[in-house]
């Protein structure tokens, strides 16, 4: 089950990870919906570019512009969080969203928690794989933690200032 | 001064709501402690020796009377009856206990306030010249726009988890009072030849481990452009700067490693993509904002001879010297009160003390307050005529020690007291200190000097730009005590230089006596202590402190604890007993 679109559903791609002896143009990609890493799609983009389901995910050292000429080609971006704290995947799906002008899913992996799901969301996240160990139902519920914002991001593309009359003092 | 609306009420309110939830589930275990460190830290809370610190954001350092009041009333009913100003113009109360944060912040939200990024890899407080709106010297008075960029800053999305933290500094004077070239971007507001009103960037400036002047990236980004420029230099940041290593993971590294040039051209880069775009500021915003930073109801007045007034009154005279500064507005004057009585921990101020401010913002002074970086109170907006009556309050309260910008208005840092980083005693150096050289006449003929102790590298007390600096630091789990000359704060910003091997804090007083001797000896008429120093480089004071051994006082030094090791059992009543 993963968070897609605020809701819990169920999910049918499956995130491919190199284990320390794969090399990204060797290793054997599974057919099906399948999203594989970067490397593995810049080392097999000639045969993987006929498929007609693939997805791609970025390590947060990894950059949202190495997808520029392809972008089209992904029914699926993830960016993974090795951490929580690593806050890199978060100017990565900014970067996707408002540089690249992705419009198709864009899914946070890894350390996907429910504190931090508000953020996500707001460049540009939407859909979520939390982590294993967490109830997704409760990590749904910090999508919802705050009704207002003040600056611009990918879901708000207009800061406050410039969408509401904002009143004097109370 | 900023007056929240609905918007900001309401964000407020949901973080307070946000953040009792986390505690919530911190409690019943739900939340690991390495999952909830970083939310608490967001909201301003550390795990200290004896208990949590939780440190509130006074946005550019300005608060309201009703707000200095909440303070108080935080000291009383959660804390020990006092709290302690910081380096960054925030307060830190030093027993919390966890289940009373969501409580704490949920009073603060009623005045307006909150611990929001006060700590945390995320921008923090962004702080101002203390006499921002009041100085004789501002060019543009840089407060609506550090109040626009603190609503950017705010729960911004991208930015709650860079590498490290990330500081802003402003000031819109020609005299920087706000270090900004020791941040890690520094905004000096300017207008151009046209008059047009626009930002100097300094980026890459900062303390620590590694102290660095920040380098100048944009002579003039247009006010329109600030937010966009702005979020780009944080952007490229966020994206670059290191994560293998945090002691290397500010951005005066990232600076530093790629150069500015390399730099400048990524931000520009960035900036092309939103520069124009939907988050350049509005007149209409700017306005808005601006209109609550207007000038208070002053009345028509000529500046007159306030000491002549009160000829004989020595006392009266001193503390106008030293504590009273110039205002734009003929008749007033900006008084700073000094929370460095020798004796009383440097920046500690009692819940009395902090409702006796409230009221005296309110009598004098259109019940308004800062915070200096200095770690003292001003009062912005006083009468002339309403000085003396002033100071007799402030002597009471003992908020009047005549010794601003002198030896013993001391920048300190809280130290093995209270802080779990620190290598050495900074608070209780600070009284020794303090008590050594309390003679008014002594500190007047010295004059302006700035000496900082930080207890650790993480430099709180900005020891680096002290002209003297002290650092704590652990030698084979020891404290000693590394001394520096030639630091600077404002336009001539500089980091000070180590003169040689660390001393004990018994040596401390006499090492200050001997740098003081060289000065008196060696200045000019007129010259302070730094133009000194800067004149005849620090050899001259290395050479004398270490031509014969100093003695080390060890009834100076008092008893000794383990730092680091153990924390007093929170029961204890009042200041922590180490001190």
């Amino acid at each position: 089950m993963i968070i897609k679109n605020k809701t819990v559903v169920a999910d049918d791609w499956c995130i491919l990870r190199l284990n320390e002896q794969d090399a990204p143009d060797r290793v054997s990609v599974p057919a099906g919906k399948i999203i594989v890493p970067l490397k593995v799609w810049q080392a097999q983009r000639d045969t993987l570019k006929a498929r007609a389901w693939l997805g791609v995910w970025l390590d947060s050292s990894e950059r949202a512009e190495d997808l520029q000429a392809d972008i089209a080609k992904f029914q699926v971006i993830a960016v993974d969080f090795p951490r929580f704290a690593d806050g890199r995947g978060y100017s990565i799906a900014y970067h996707l969203r408002n540089r690249l002008n992705y419009v198709g899913e864009l899914r946070a992996i890894g350390e996907v928690l429910r504190d931090q799901m508000f953020y996500l969301q707001r460049v540009g996240f939407d859909a979520f794989v939390p982590r294993t160990d967490k109830d997704i139902h409760d990590v749904l519920k910090g999508l919802s933690d705050f009704s207002e914002t003040y600056q611009a991001s990918v879901d708000q593309k207009v800061p406050l200032f410039r969408r509401v009359h904002r009143g004097a003092s109370i | 001064m900023y007056r929240y609306d609905q918007f900001d009420h309401q964000m407020v309110a949901e973080r307070v709501a946000q953040f009792r939830d986390q505690v919530r589930r911190r409690l019943s275990d739900e939340l690991t402690e390495d999952e909830f460190r970083v939310l608490r830290l967001q909201n301003g809370l550390y795990m200290q020796i004896h208990a949590y610190m939780l440190r509130i954001a006074v946005p550019y350092g300005l608060l309201s009377a009703a707000q200095m009041r909440m303070f108080a009333h935080i000291a009383r009913k959660y804390d020990r009856d006092y709290g302690h100003f910081t380096t960054r113009q925030n307060i830190q109360f030093n027993w919390i206990k966890l289940p009373d944060a969501p409580d704490i912040l949920a009073d603060l939200a009623t005045v307006e306030m909150h611990a929001t990024q006060t700590s945390g890899n995320c921008i923090r407080n962004i702080t101002c010249d203390e006499f921002a709106g009041v100085a004789k010297d501002e060019i543009v008075d840089p407060r609506p726009y550090a109040e626009i960029l603190r609503q950017w800053s705010t729960f911004h999305p991208e930015f709650a988890y860079l590498p490290r933290k990330f500081k802003f500094s402003m000031t819109g004077a020609a005299t920087d009072r706000a270090a900004i070239a020791l941040h890690d971007v520094g905004l000096q507001v300017v207008k151009n030849a046209q008059g047009e009103v626009g930002f100097r960037v300094l980026v890459g400036g900062g303390l620590g481990r590694t102290p660095v002047i920040g380098t100048e990236i944009c002579a003039f980004v247009p006010w329109q452009h600030a937010i966009t420029y702005l979020e780009s230099i944080v952007r490229v940041y966020n994206e670059h700067g290191r994560r293998d290593n945090m002691y290397k993971a500010r951005i005066k590294i990232l600076v530093k490693e790629i150069g500015i040039e390399a730099f400048r051209q990524q931000v520009e880069e960035d900036w092309k993509f939103t520069k124009d775009g939907p988050c350049t500021l509005t007149v209409e915003e700017l306005a808005r904002v601006a209109a609550c930073f207007t000038a208070p109801a002053y009345e028509t007045l000529a500046d007159t001879d306030v000491a002549g007034a009160h000829p004989g009154n020595t006392a009266f005279a001193n503390w106008l010297q030293r504590n009273v500064k110039p205002h734009k507005m003929p008749g007033y004057a900006a008084v700073v009160l000094s929370l460095k009585k020798p004796g009383m921990a440097p920046g500690d101020a009692t819940a009395q003390q902090m409702e006796a401010a409230a009221e005296l913002a309110e009598r004098y002074s259109f019940g308004e307050l800062r915070i200096t970086h200095e770690q003292n109170l001003v009062l912005a907006d006083v009468k002339q005529a309403d000085l003396f009556a002033l100071w007799q309050v402030a002597t009471e309260l003992d908020m009047a020690t005549p010794n601003i910008g002198l030896l013993t208005d001391i920048i300190c840092c809280p130290g093995g007291d209270f802080c779990s980083l620190a290598n050495a005693r900074s608070i209780p150096l600070a009284k020794a200190i303090a008590a050594c050289f309390d003679n008014f006449d002594f500190l007047h003929d010295i004059g302006e000097i700035d000496l900082n102790i930080s207890g650790c590298v993480n430099a709180c007390a900005h020891h680096h730009i002290g002209h003297i600096g002290i650092l704590g630091v652990d030698k084979d789990g020891e404290e000693w005590y590394q001394v520096s000359v030639g630091g600077a704060q404002g336009n001539h910003s500089a980091i000070g230089k180590i003169i040689g091997k660390s001393f004990r804090f018994g040596q401390i007083p006499e090492v200050i006596v001997r740098l003081l001797q060289v000065y008196v000896d060696e200045r000019f008429d007129g010259e302070r202590f730094i133009d000194t120093v800067r004149r005849l480089g620090y050899e001259p004071f290395k050479a004398y402190v270490y031509a014969t051994p100093v003695e080390d006082d060890a009834e100076l030094a008092g008893p000794v604890y383990d730092l680091l090791k153990q924390g007093t059992p929170y029961d204890l009543p009042y200041y922590s007993p180490r001190f």
